[in-house]
């Protein structure tokens, strides 16, 4: 019997999410899975795992959790209050859990998605090699409060406790982007003013995708007068609504679209993207097609360069509950005060 | 006027290719949906299937153009276009015909009452009364022309000229599932309650996906499909039997 993830409180919106599953367009099918894909990476660095597992994906809000089995989780995505037992947990590391202790996630400081990743994973039905929830498609559902979570067996939860220093994504900022099939639909004057515009994340969102919103005239297209063929389109493709305001499609978007889109964020910029929670300034910066192949990193160097940043996880003072019980002077500590205590239990 | 019988006789050259993100390139026949360009599009995606392009991993149709995934590891994107358009260079695509449907899918659908509400306002923007528009529509084999928007989803095509409908100006309201909705001379048989901007005609109780299924989008590109006309009751009766195939029936042709 191995162990499960019991959610007391779970907060709208939660679900299951991995690396989804890429090649199913011929099902009408997007790619899904994490919004924040690197969150998923720096979990898999922070647990030493070999390749990322499937993890509690939660926007805005987390809950209140509990664990049947000792085991570690990693904190990753949006920043959110975290605390065990009333103790506060770094966010961007990984941390011990044991079995009655209560695991709460509260609002995210900044961003919008952050991702609970327990180290064996978690298990529960797949469909198509993939265990993310896809609720557009009808696939897995929203997870509600009372829920249990099987997982998978943590394959070391004795290793210590890790953290990951991270570049702020979660504020807004520049996205890269590259021409798609119908840039040249755009006028030259168009693009020129969508470079130099500062757009705002628009309340209007979801995996699917985000609006932006911004002043001055629309973004539009000259488009055919039959009107413009429907064409695949891609998670990062910034599509032009009607109102030729801009609309960012993520990892649940439709697969085929009639909107004229400008280009494509770059996946390097789209958890970016997929973090700016509303009211975040976002511009928009046009690479060359070579400059973005020569940004583009394989997954496997991506997350060999993650493993190397993580450094054991000290615990900050400030996080500590009783400042008495430990020793911060003395000489005569066992040497792995630098782990978190359950680590060494 | 831009006939459609002189966009016939427009030579189609050999596709665009165009970026698609950071691993895809799509090679389009046109902006808009001509029957050249559709058929164009089939000739386009079986001959690439049987090209055996290394590092492809995905290539599909769309209404005009054909999408092809690439493994940036195996190859890279100028290498690719640069085969591309060898490829495509050499075939005259003004004599494309699409490949005979190796899959013929009769799908039951009630046209008109309270299953086409827009029925009457699409005949007669066809220039049709609505027994000659459902006639007109039954009696077309269409094929689909794509899989998407939403999971398992077909866009069907072409009707006949008439039907170059407009997309409505306001999306209407909700379309059911199974919905059959016309514009722009396609078929869309909605696989989930959706708003829309195309005139719903009729309605099917055949289900596009299926994710509980082996098979869970049962229709492919390029396949066959007529819509058989029933009636209301019949479309009521095959819509409580819960069978996802709603009647349909597939062929397989020799």
């Amino acid at each position: 019997m191995s162990g499960a993830l019991i959610l007391h409180r779970a907060r709208p919106g939660l679900t299951v999410q991995d690396m989804g599953r890429p090649g199913l367009a011929r099902l009408g099918l997007s790619r899904g899975g994490a919004a924040d894909r690197l969150a998923l990476l720096e979990a898999t660095a922070l647990l030493g795992l070999r390749a990322p597992v499937a993890a509690l994906e939660m926007p805005a809000l987390g809950g209140s959790f509990e664990v049947t089995r000792p085991t570690r989780i990693a904190l990753t995505g949006a920043p959110m209050r975290a605390d065990l037992d009333g103790s506060a947990l770094r966010w961007s590391a990984s941390h011990l859990i044991l079995p009655g202790q209560r695991l709460t996630i509260g609002a995210a400081t900044s961003g919008v998605y952050g991702y609970l990743t327990p180290a064996g994973g978690i298990l529960g039905p797949e469909w198509q090699g993939s265990r993310a929830a896809h609720l557009v498609a009808g696939i897995g559902a929203a997870l509600a409060a009372g829920d249990r979570l099987p997982l998978g067996d943590d394959p070391e939860p004795d290793a210590p406790g890790q953290f990951l220093p991270v570049e702020d994504r979660f504020t807004g900022g520049l996205l890269r982007w590259i021409d798609g099939p119908q840039t040249a639909l755009f006028p030259v004057a168009t693009r020129a003013r969508f470079g130099t515009t500062a757009f705002r994340r628009a309340p209007t969102g979801n995996r699917q995708g985000i609006r932006l919103d911004c002043e001055g005239p629309a973004f539009a297209a000259d488009l055919p007068k039959t009107g413009l063929a429907s064409e695949f389109i891609l998670p990062g493709d910034i599509q032009m609504t009607g109102d030729g305001r801009p609309y960012i499609l993520l990892s649940e978007c439709q697969t085929i679209g009639g909107y004229p889109r400008i280009g494509t964020v770059l996946p390097a910029d789209l958890p970016r993207a997929a973090q700016s929670a509303p009211g975040a300034v976002l511009r928009f910066q046009r690479v060359t097609l070579a400059e973005a192949d020569t940004l583009a990193r394989p997954r496997a160097a991506r997350l060999a360069s993650l493993r190397a940043a993580c450094h054991p996880l000290r615990r900050d003072p400030r996080d500590m509950p009783d400042l008495l019980s430990y020793q911060l002077i003395s000489g005569v500590t066992a040497g792995n005060d630098l782990d978190p205590p359950e680590a060494s239990a | 006027m831009d006939s459609g019988s002189q966009r016939d006789k427009t030579p189609v050259e050999g596709p665009e290719v165009l970026p698609l993100g950071s691993t895809a390139l799509l090679l389009r026949f046109g902006l808009t949906v001509t029957p050249r360009a559709t058929a164009a599009v089939q000739a386009l995606h079986d001959m690439l299937d049987k090209a055996d392009l290394p590092g492809v991993t995905e290539i599909l149709p769309s209404l005009a153009s054909v999408m092809l995934r690439f493994d940036p590891a195996k190859v890279t994107r100028a290498d690719l276009a640069a085969r591309l358009a060898t490829l495509t260079g050499t075939r005259d695509w003004h004599a494309a015909e699409p490949r005979p449907a190796m899959r013929l899918w009769q799908v039951p659908v009630a046209f008109g009452g309270v299953h086409g509400p827009m029925l009457e306002e699409a005949s007669a923007l066809a220039g049709l009364s609505p027994e000659a528009a459902v006639r007109q529509v039954a009696e077309t084999e269409l094929r689909v022309l794509a899989i998407g928007f939403a999971p398992g989803q077909p866009y069907l095509g072409l009707l006949p000229e008439g039907w170059n409908l407009p997309r409505l100006s306001d999306l209407a309201p909700q379309v059911p599932q199974g919905a059959v909705t016309v514009a722009v001379r396609q078929i869309v048989l909605f696989a989930n309650a959706s708003p829309t901007g195309w005139r719903q005609i009729g309605r099917a109780a055949f289900r596009p996906f299926r994710p509980e299924a082996r098979d869970p989008a049962p229709l492919r590109a390029g396949d066959a499909l007529r819509l058989i006309p029933c009636s209301g009751d019949e479309l009521e009766a095959l819509l409580h039997t819960g069978d996802p195939d709603g009647g349909a029936r597939c062929q397989v042709r020799a």
